[in-house]
């Protein structure tokens, strides 16, 4: 299109200004909708995935083969603490920490609950789990091996035990043996997961492994990288690092936590449809314009193609109309859209009807927009390609246009 | 060679059981530089019988040949490019683009045809004084009269230098001051630039102006006066 033909267009446009603005206002906001939605679902995925997995997944965990499935409690990872070590060196994270995982029975004086047991190492626990750091009473374990547990809230609740309570727990040992200890509560977290609180205690690695029988073996080595997009290439790293002898492997957070994937999946699927009514309406709407624009000028292009102008180039001045009309929409849209999002993005956006999704995965009630070059263009893009389509029908009846005919029009 | 060149042209139209002899063999010469008037009342035929000579609507039969080559035989978009490059076509109702200004309008037909854009500017500037329209250039038509606006389009329509001019009752929008001047115009492009006029009227005033008159009566040519001398 050349200065002239810009101009025609441009100038089109603005024959019926009301109408213009009408459809620009329908293309902006639908972009405005789609820049906020996109952003907001990109920042409640990221923040799903991370409360979900900060609790206790990790991104990364080395198991004993089988063991995710079977949880015996010889499937073991031999030399915890060792390989924790060497895969803290080989990968050169400080976010590596071993776990031994048993189911025993608490009791308070009054009464015993079921409950998974965490040997974790003090130390490093908080580097790979939020909950040290959710604790609502008391403090975290110390230091090296002393008798004394940390309770979820829910758990310490039904035994009605607070910190510096007795708590006996029974259970099986590593060799069969009967494992039992007397222990001290020195802390309860509140990490607002319910299945976390009911049923999650962790004791130091090493009492945890005089109780079980252990012999230094861990159930878990726990890797968290600095980012998710870095997980596949930790993966590999840390398979070249385990032990060739054990049987061991190394298990992403998908695969850890299924649920998570599948549900954002879900998620990303119902908000599709969404998009897509939006984009077709928004299609739909461009096109009943041009249409009632090309059908109003009908004597005007009549008059062209007797002049000799082809069909063709009366059919581009369309386009380039519609492209002028999806073009400001655009930029309008992408710019209010960053400008809301933005603002949504430091003050925060209450969700509604997410709660449930939000309550499973340990999210907040507020969510924070996440802005980035995708979220802000991949919605507007789409809405112009289809502004462009939606001039096409037009713009070709053109070629079915007779000169005569369209001449006599009123 | 004449300019054009009619051959028992028929066509039909069928209104239910009823045909209607809009163009009944009509066979027709006019010479190169003619300034020729077709005269009928309403519904004789003049406007289908421009319209298959400037390619816009086919005869059922016959040939029209235009300096020396048949074009009712060329295919739609030949037709386009004869009229684009060789037929100036004026209408009734001028029908300029109204968000364009005159010499827009006038240039957007220009660079249709290929003419370069500094070319055009020039060009446009030349035949807007042409047609009496110096200084005018810049007004949207709502902002002229009829009459300016009728030679807005025909400044479109003579722009590519055509050898023939169609126009159709050009001036049936006009007063009658605006009708003279639009005639004393054609007359005068046709004396200067020997372009062919062919002008369907059914207005008397205009008929006084032309050099050849043509007089049609359902579809057919009841007379035809050389009116040169007088
Ligand atoms: N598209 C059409 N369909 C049916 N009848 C038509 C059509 N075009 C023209 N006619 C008829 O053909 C005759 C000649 O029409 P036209 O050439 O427009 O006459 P004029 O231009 O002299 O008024 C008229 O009777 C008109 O009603
Ligand atoms: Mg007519």
């Amino acid at each position: 299109m050349t200065g002239l033909g810009l101009r025609l267009a441009w100038r089109n446009l603005w024959r019926h200004p009301r109408r213009t603005v009408l459809t620009l206002a329908a293309i902006a906001f639908s972009n405005v909708l789609l820049v906020f939605m996109i952003s907001l679902q990109v920042g409640t995925y990221g923040l799903m995935i991370d409360n979900s997995l900060q609790a206790l997944t990790g991104h990364l965990q080395v198991q004993a083969d089988g063991w995710l499935d079977d949880h015996r409690l010889q499937q073991v990872v031999p030399d915890g603490a060792a390989l924790a070590a060497d895969l803290r060196a080989g990968l050169g994270l400080a976010a590596v920490s071993q776990r031994a995982v048993a189911h025993a029975l608490l009791s308070s004086e009054e009464r015993s609950y079921g409950a998974q047991l965490l040997g974790v190492d003090p130390e490093r626990e908080p580097l790979v789990s939020s909950l040290p750091g959710l604790l609502r009473d008391g403090r975290w374990l110390a230091n090296g091996g002393a008798a004394e547990i940390v309770l979820g809230s829910a758990l310490a609740r039904n035994l009605r035990v607070a910190p510096g309570d007795r708590v006996t727990l029974l259970g099986s040992a590593r060799d069969g043996s009967f494992a039992a200890s007397i222990t001290t509560v020195a802390g309860v977290f509140d990490s607002g997961i319910a299945g976390i609180d009911r049923g999650i205690a962790m004791l130091p690695f090493d009492y945890f492994g005089e109780t079980f029988a252990m012999r230094g073996a861990a159930h878990q080595v726990v890797i968290v990288t600095p980012a998710l997009e870095h997980v596949p290439e930790y993966e590999w790293r840390a398979e070249a690092l385990l032990p060739a002898s054990a049987n061991l492997v190394v298990l992403d957070w998908d695969v850890l936590q299924p649920g998570l994937k599948q549900a954002i999946r879900a998620d990303i699927g119902s908000a599709f449809f969404v998009y897509a009514v939006l984009v077709v309406l928004v299609a739909f709407s461009v096109l009943n314009t041009q249409l009632m624009s090309v059908l109003e000028r009908t004597k005007e292009f009549g008059i062209h193609l007797a002049l000799g102008i082809s069909p063709g180039r009366l059919g581009n001045i369309v386009l380039t109309e519609s492209a002028l009309l999806g073009g400001l929409g655009l930029l309008l849209g992408m710019l209010l859209g960053a400008a809301v999002t933005a603002w949504f993005g430091v003050r925060g956006f209450a969700y509604p009807g997410m709660e449930e999704l939000a309550a499973s995965f340990n999210l907040p009630a507020v969510f924070y927009p996440q802005l980035n070059l995708v979220s802000v263009t991949a919605g507007p893009g789409v809405v112009f390609v289809f502004t462009l389509l939606a001039a096409l029908y037009p713009a070709l009846r053109l070629h079915w246009l007779e000169p005569v005919a369209a001449m006599r029009a009123a | 060679m004449p300019a054009v060149r009619c051959i028992e042209l028929v066509k039909t139209y069928r209104q239910g059981s009823q045909a209607i002899h809009a163009l009944d063999r009509i066979s027709l010469d006019i010479a190169a530089g003619g300034f020729v008037c077709l005269s009928a009342p309403s519904g004789g035929g003049k406007t289908t019988l421009l319209n298959a000579i400037g390619g816009l609507d086919l005869p059922d039969s016959g040939e029209v040949w235009i300096d020396g080559e048949r074009v009712d035989v060329l295919g739609k978009a030949a037709l386009a490019s004869l009229r684009l490059h060789r037929i100036g076509f004026v209408f009734q109702s001028y029908n300029l683009v109204p968000v364009l200004s005159a010499r827009e309008n006038v240039e957007f037909v220009m660079q249709v045809q290929g003419v370069p854009a500094a070319e055009r500017g020039r060009r446009s500037r030349a035949i807007l004084a042409e047609v009496g329209l110096e200084g005018l250039g810049d007004r949207r038509p709502a902002a002229m009269s009829g009459g300016q606006q009728q030679r807005v389009a025909v400044a479109r329509a003579i722009v590519s230098q055509p050898t023939l001019v169609l126009a159709d009752e050009p001036t049936a929008n006009l007063d009658s001051e605006g009708a003279d001047k639009l005639m004393r115009l054609f007359v005068e492009l046709n004396e200067r630039h020997g372009t062919t006029f062919v002008i369907a009227t059914h207005d008397p005033r205009v008929m006084a102006y032309a050099k050849r008159l043509i007089r049609m009566l359902d579809g057919r040519i009841v007379d035809d006066i050389d009116q040169a001398g007088g």
